[in-house]
């Protein structure tokens, strides 16, 4: 790509993460507020609710605030890219699509910018999260760089998501695609260690969790908070593999989209 | 900042290669044996060859689902053609995308805006996606929003316009880079008159004065007739005629007399009258209908044989030739729509008194 | 009486020919059942912790939300009616308000034992306790329906005002938090923080989930039935009424 193709493809993907934007200022009781309310919810609904479960015999883990609060930052990241599916999904229905199809010189500017968007709306949500955790009582002992890492698991596994329900919304090409992309993120998020460290989950969820790549986020991202981590770039390294696979799983998608007009 | 925008304008314009040389490489658009196939489906565009020259206005005209939008999406870049070639602006449409959708300029039948946003908001983000610096983008926008008259409304949410602001506003969107070629997909579908006229005249006028390559489809013959210097009639994925309106109108040549009796048991009789002056043509249920052998000038020797024959005549018109007789007789059908769009009859004598 | 049997007819039909509906909002409820049973199994480690099942403790959890979606039928399907003009026509027949309602509800009740059998069968198959026995069951299931329209005369209620079945499932995260801020996840006595316990406290759904977890982990326990069955009627109560009201005012207006 020469500097000035480069420079069009930024143009063409920050208008189009801007229109994204854009709706969640003007309308956000639609485009903003569900995104913002369901991981406080959960948040109130584990961390209030369960807290009990955090003086089970055996609970290791100093706090369950914290506990849980890693827990809904990595939820909030994968259903950042969810909605973000949605987004692209409807705007193949409104033929909207055409219109960025016909116009954008590289069409996987579509993609990046839909990408940018929903990552704006993740750093949004997160910083909420966040206020709201703090004030219940999570504990955040990790240093800079701990917290740095948190970070990066938590943008990537966000682009992944949205990589993911992209290849979906590029496929299906309607809102029918909807279910098909909440479902598959609804599983991977439900069988990790939600309520309790793997090694206490009995059953068939600890099976599932132990190849579930979301537990190694999680559980790297619960380290990390308290200032001692371990697995830290396993579990970056899986997010970026996950990015690496779902990359090509959306271009595909974008290819399958070009084909049937 | 300024001194990079230039040159990527001048980049850009740089690219025009070919540009005035006269040949079809410029602004023009060439196609060949182009075919689209859908899978559980018959091929909507069969193999299509034309030819449309640089700074002309073509139309494109033909009923729904004659191929008409599939042709645009394959040319715009939208849709892979199963088979066949296509160059537009001298770019491959198939190896070139990003060079074709760099040249030209696109309103689809959908129109598809964004509800959310305003007029001026729509012009950033069409500048933005094509990649014109912001500053440039909004010189360009206010330009062109005040062009298609909706200055006014500029600064409202598009999903409270009329559906003649939205098609207005979708114009001026598909000029915002400045493109060789225009493509109009049914442009006036669903448009009341006056809309409807005031696009012509805008779309004349970007032709005319700025040379810009227009093609246009549309299943209104009127517009056809109206706008375009070259139509091509498409049915059934293929191309039926074409040439200038004029040309096609004179090949059929002769206008057509209609007529409905008062009686309708006396259908037949007054056909058979009709018969002496033309070859019949189809008509609507109760009337009958001939081409007429020679000139206008008969058609008061047709009321003459109709009242000598004393059938009492509830409606006679007589129409000159329009592209539904060219598409009539090359097809054997009516365009829909026709009646309400096609030109209005020359001469028209109502419940003549027997 | 015959009006109300031909709605009823076409509430039950209406259900059983949307089989992937139907399907699907049992499917979730039971998933949420097994990743619960697994997930949370380390709850049943604390101290005065009722049973050392979870997947016992958490089916009463799964009776409710069952009937949850019950309410979103009910409303959807009265919202589609005003939407398609089926109301309308229903208008010009001599038909009366409380026909209607409870035509539309025994769809919903269907559904409901439908759903409770279900739950139990599976429940009992993975080795959930039932305490109370044969007995216990055919109270489950009269609960269970009684809960089913109760909160079905509410969905019913939302979408003879609303007339949209938009607004009506965008009241489902409405009902989800109802659902989740309640003592479904942990005995009222565990939960550890003050405010969540006190919202529990006062949400009726609570004491719904603790009248099935009785029959299933403690056996005939009087308080917690009375309990249960007092807030669902509460419930079918403030649902008639409003599905009663919201009807009167659209059969005026249109």
């Amino acid at each position: 790509m020469s500097a000035l193709a480069r420079t069009r493809f930024a143009r063409a993907a920050w208008v189009i993460a801007w229109r994204q934007l854009h709706r969640m200022v003007i309308k956000p009781t639609t485009f903003l507020l569900p995104s913002v309310l369901m991981p406080i919810f959960f948040f109130v609904a584990f961390a209030g609710g369960l807290s009990a479960v955090g003086d089970a015999p055996n609970f290791d883990y100093p706090n369950y605030t914290t506990f849980q609060y890693v827990f809904v930052l990595m939820q909030s990241a994968v259903f950042g890219g969810v909605f973000a599916g949605f987004s692209v999904a409807a705007d193949f229905e409104s033929g909207f699509v055409r219109r960025m199809m016909v116009a954008t010189q590289t069409r996987s500017a579509m993609i990046a910018g839909y990408a940018i968007a929903a990552l704006g709306r993740a750093i949004l949500v997160w910083v909420v999260v966040t206020v709201v955790a703090l004030i219940s009582g999570a504990e955040v002992s990790g240093g800079a760089g701990d917290l740095l890492s948190i970070a990066i698991i938590a943008v990537f596994l966000n682009i992944a998501a949205l990589l993911f329900a992209c290849g979906i919304a590029m496929r299906l090409r309607s809102l029918q695609a909807a279910p098909l992309i909440q479902l598959p993120a609804f599983l991977l998020i439900m069988t990790a260690p939600v309520y309790v460290p793997r090694d206490l989950i009995e059953g068939w969820v600890h099976t599932v969790s132990d190849v579930n790549p979301m537990t190694a986020m999680l559980e790297a991202g619960r380290e990390l908070i308290i200032g001692d981590p371990a697995r830290t770039l396993a579990a970056i390294a899986i997010a970026a593999g996950l990015i690496a696979v779902t990359v090509v799983w959306a271009r595909t998608g974008l290819r399958r989209a070009e084909a049937a007009g | 900042m300024s001194g990079g925008n230039a040159g990527e304008a001048n980049e850009r314009n740089g690219g025009n290669a070919g540009e005035g040389s006269g040949g079809y490489g410029g602004n023009g658009i060439e196609v060949e044996g182009l075919v689209r196939e859908f899978k559980k489906g018959p091929r909507a565009v069969d193999g299509i060859d034309l030819r449309v020259k640089p700074g002309e206005i073509y139309g494109f005209l033909g009923p729904n689902g004659a191929g008409k939008s599939t042709t645009v999406h394959m040319l715009t870049t939208l849709l892979p053609p199963t088979a066949g070639t296509a160059r537009v602006a001298g770019h491959d449409i198939i190896k070139e995308g990003p060079a074709v959708r760099d040249a030209i300029g696109v309103a689809l039948q959908e129109a598809a805006l964004d509800p959310f946003l305003t007029a001026h908001e729509h012009m950033r983000l069409q500048a933005g996606m094509h990649g014109i610096p912001k500053a440039e983008a909004r010189r360009r926008g206010e330009r062109l929003i005040e062009r298609v008259g909706l200055s006014e409304a500029a600064d409202r949410k598009v999903g409270g316009y009329s559906g003649g602001m939205k098609r207005r506003l979708d114009l001026a969107l598909a000029l915002v880079h400045e493109p060789r070629i225009l493509f109009l997909d049914e442009p006036t579908t669903g448009l009341d008159v006056q809309s409807r006229t005031a696009l012509w005249d805008e779309v004349g006028r970007l032709a005319s004065s700025h040379g810009v390559t227009v093609f246009l489809t549309t299943q209104y013959l009127e517009e056809a007739d109206a706008l375009a210097d070259r139509v091509g009639i498409i049915d059934d994925g293929r191309i039926v005629a074409e040439g200038t309106p004029d040309v096609l109108k004179a090949e059929i040549g002769r206008p057509t007399v209609e007529a409905a009796p008062a009686e309708a048991d006396a259908l037949e009789r007054m056909g058979a009258v009709l018969e002496r002056f033309g070859q019949r043509s189809p008509a609507p249920q109760g009337s009958a209908a001939v081409r007429l052998d020679a000139g206008t000038g008969e058609l008061a020797e047709v009321v003459r044989a109709l009242d000598a024959a004393k059938i009492r005549v509830a409606n006679l018109e007589i129409h000159a030739p329009t592209l539904d007789d060219v598409f009539l007789a090359k097809t054997g059908k009516h365009l829909e729509g026709s009646a309400d769009s096609a030109a209005p009859p020359t001469g028209e004598l109502e419940a003549l008194p027997a | 009486m015959s009006q109300i049997g031909y709605l009823a007819q076409r509430s039950l039909t209406r259900t059983l020919r949307q089989p992937a509906v139907v399907v699907s909002s049992m499917i979730f409820p039971l998933f949420l059942l097994a990743v619960n049973a697994s997930g949370l199994s380390a709850a049943t480690d604390l101290p005065d912790f009722p049973t050392d099942s979870y997947l016992t403790f958490a089916l009463g959890l799964t009776f409710m939300q069952g009937a949850l979606f019950a309410t979103m039928g009910a409303g959807q399907a009265i919202a589609q009616d005003i939407q398609g003009g089926f109301f309308n026509r229903l208008q010009l027949t001599p038909l009366r308000g409380p026909a209607l309602i409870v035509g539309q509800l025994s769809g919903v009740a269907l559904q409901g034992a439908f759903q409770a059998v279900t739950y139990l069968l599976v429940g009992i198959a993975f080795g959930a306790d039932l305490e109370a026995g044969i007995a216990g069951a055919l109270l489950l299931l009269a609960l269970a329906m009684l809960v089913a329209v109760a909160f079905g005369s509410l969905g019913l209620a939302l979408g003879l005002r609303t007339g949209n079945g938009e607004a009506v499932q965008g009241a489902f995260p409405l009902l989800f938090v109802l659902l989740f801020l309640s003592s479904g996840a942990l005995p009222r006595d565990l939960i550890a923080n003050d405010w969540f316990q006190a919202i529990t406290t006062v949400n009726p759904v609570s004491y719904i989930i603790e009248a099935f977890r009785s029959l299933l982990i403690s056996g005939w326990d009087g308080e917690a039935l009375a309990l249960g069955f007092g807030c669902a009627l509460a419930v079918l109560a403030a649902g008639t009424f409003a599905a009663t009201a919201a009807l009167r005012t659209r059969m005026a207006r249109t």
